[in-house]
């Protein structure tokens, strides 16, 4: 049994710090990008000719039944092949957006599907445009019942991101590898990466839920 | 340095049976400890309800490749004892599939109607032989195809034993693309094999939700 000693880890809060600012932004970027596909895909699943819903539909398949680190190591290593160079920061990027695309993509579809077909009619029948029916009766509806899947799948893509560390992308868990081959404190440092986790995962969970509840304020009837 | 030869793909296959290990001492091990925790977040008492949330908060609120180091890494050396990778891997994937069905099954007995738990008290049930005999079928349908959801997760969880050196499906794909020199073409096999493995599940997961709906 050892003492903890979490003294040695103080004089790394500059990477610690920069670890996590990394794995934010690697978070954001993964979700910019995969609510951007989600988005684009459930739109096209929905209106789109038939080979393009059957091309989206592989993709969502073949993105939710295979584990995301084999995602990143094929994404890592197939975009050399084509000639593309880049880091690993920007091909864990890519490789988390698609990931997070896919989930999206079915969060999203479900959201669209939620309105009932009624509810546009009657907005057509009061002389709305299409973009009109679109910002006032789709839109606002649809984001609320997407609201809740959408924050819990983020808060899985924030967990998520560690797992770029192993194609050694500079985010907290590889900031957590580099101090534990320097202090040999490995419950210290894990403990407190955890921590780190933790606290970054309760922040937007306390985040969201106050801007549902700030956002979606209108009673429901069912 | 070789090619990718049929002995490789056979390694490969060979190595999805220690994923089925982890799946099944997770499921085993896990399952019971999801049912503890479901009981302790539905229960009158609020020290268990409360304890039970604290544990699923901070476990759904942690990385599982955190609970793995932390298992593997950080507790051998605090407590100066040797840890197995199995057994490292066992307790996080044990812990993560307890938290996680724990939570499904929690929506699944709340989503019986309180009434019924009166009724069967009013026919003199013990609250045991409530649960066992009125609350648990009809919560059972309803937690179904989630589970079934969970699972597909689990088996995706599983790759990450690859990183403490358990020597999985993730794992051998590693060796083999070290071996060969063609990680683009072994990865892509290792997925095509999880793909099979998952999609079935996938597939039944939704047939239940679509039947089991239809009968609440």
């Amino acid at each position: 049994m050892q003492t903890l000693n979490f003294q040695q880890l103080w004089r790394y809060q500059d990477q610690l710090i920069d670890g996590t600012l990394h794995t934010l932004l690697l978070t954001l970027v993964a979700a910019a990008i995969g609510t951007a596909i989600g988005v684009a895909a459930a739109a096209a699943v929905r209106s789109g000719p038939r080979p393009v819903r059957w091309a989206i539909r592989g993709y969502v398949e073949l993105i939710r039944n295979t584990p995301s680190l084999i995602q990143l190591f094929v994404v890592f290593f197939v975009l050399p092949g084509f000639g593309l160079r880049m880091g690993a920061f920007e091909a864990a990027s890519i490789a988390l957006g698609l990931y997070f695309g896919a989930y999206c993509t079915e969060i999203v579809r479900a959201g669209l599907d939620a309105i009932p077909g009624s509810q546009v009619e009657a907005g057509q029948c009061l002389g709305l445009t299409r973009w009109q029916v679109f910002r006032h009766i789709v839109l606002p509806p649809a984001l609320r019942s997407v609201y809740p899947a959408f924050t819990s799948q983020f808060v899985l893509l924030l967990l998520g991101t560690s797992l770029a560390s192993q194609i050694s992308a500079e985010e907290l868990f590889h900031t957590g590898g580099f101090i534990e081959t320097r202090t040999y404190r490995s419950f210290e440092v894990y403990a407190v990466i955890c921590g780190i986790y933790f606290a970054l995962v309760m922040t937007f969970k306390l985040l969201f839920a106050a801007v549902g509840h700030l956002a979606f304020r209108w009673p429901v009837r069912r | 340095m070789r090619s990718f030869s049929l002995a490789d793909f056979l390694s490969l296959l060979s190595a999805l049976q220690w994923t089925a290990v982890l799946v099944l001492i997770a499921l085993g091990l896990g399952a019971p400890l999801a049912l503890l925790l479901a009981l302790m977040r539905t229960s009158a008492s609020r020290a268990l309800r409360w304890t039970a949330t604290a544990f699923l908060q901070l476990v759904q609120g942690v990385p599982l490749l955190g609970l793995l180091m932390f298992f593997y890494f950080g507790m051998p050396v605090f407590l100066g004892i040797e840890m197995p990778p199995l057994v490292a891997v066992g307790i996080a994937m044990t812990v993560y599939t307890a938290s996680f069905l724990g939570e499904i099954w929690r929506g699944g007995i709340e989503a019986v109607k309180h009434e019924q738990w009166e009724a069967a008290a009013c026919l003199g049930l013990s609250t045991w032989h409530q649960f066992r005999y009125v609350i648990a079928p009809q919560a059972f349908r309803m937690a179904l195809p989630p589970t079934v959801g969970f699972l597909v997760q689990l088996i995706k969880g599983t790759s990450l034993a690859s990183i403490v050196g358990f020597v999985e499906l993730a794992r051998a794909g590693q060796l083999v693309s070290a071996a060969t020199f063609q990680p683009l073409l072994v990865y892509s096999i290792v997925a095509a094999i999880y793909f099979a493995a998952c999609l079935p599940l996938t597939l039944w997961a939704r047939s239940l939700e679509v039947r089991l709906n239809g009968a609440r």
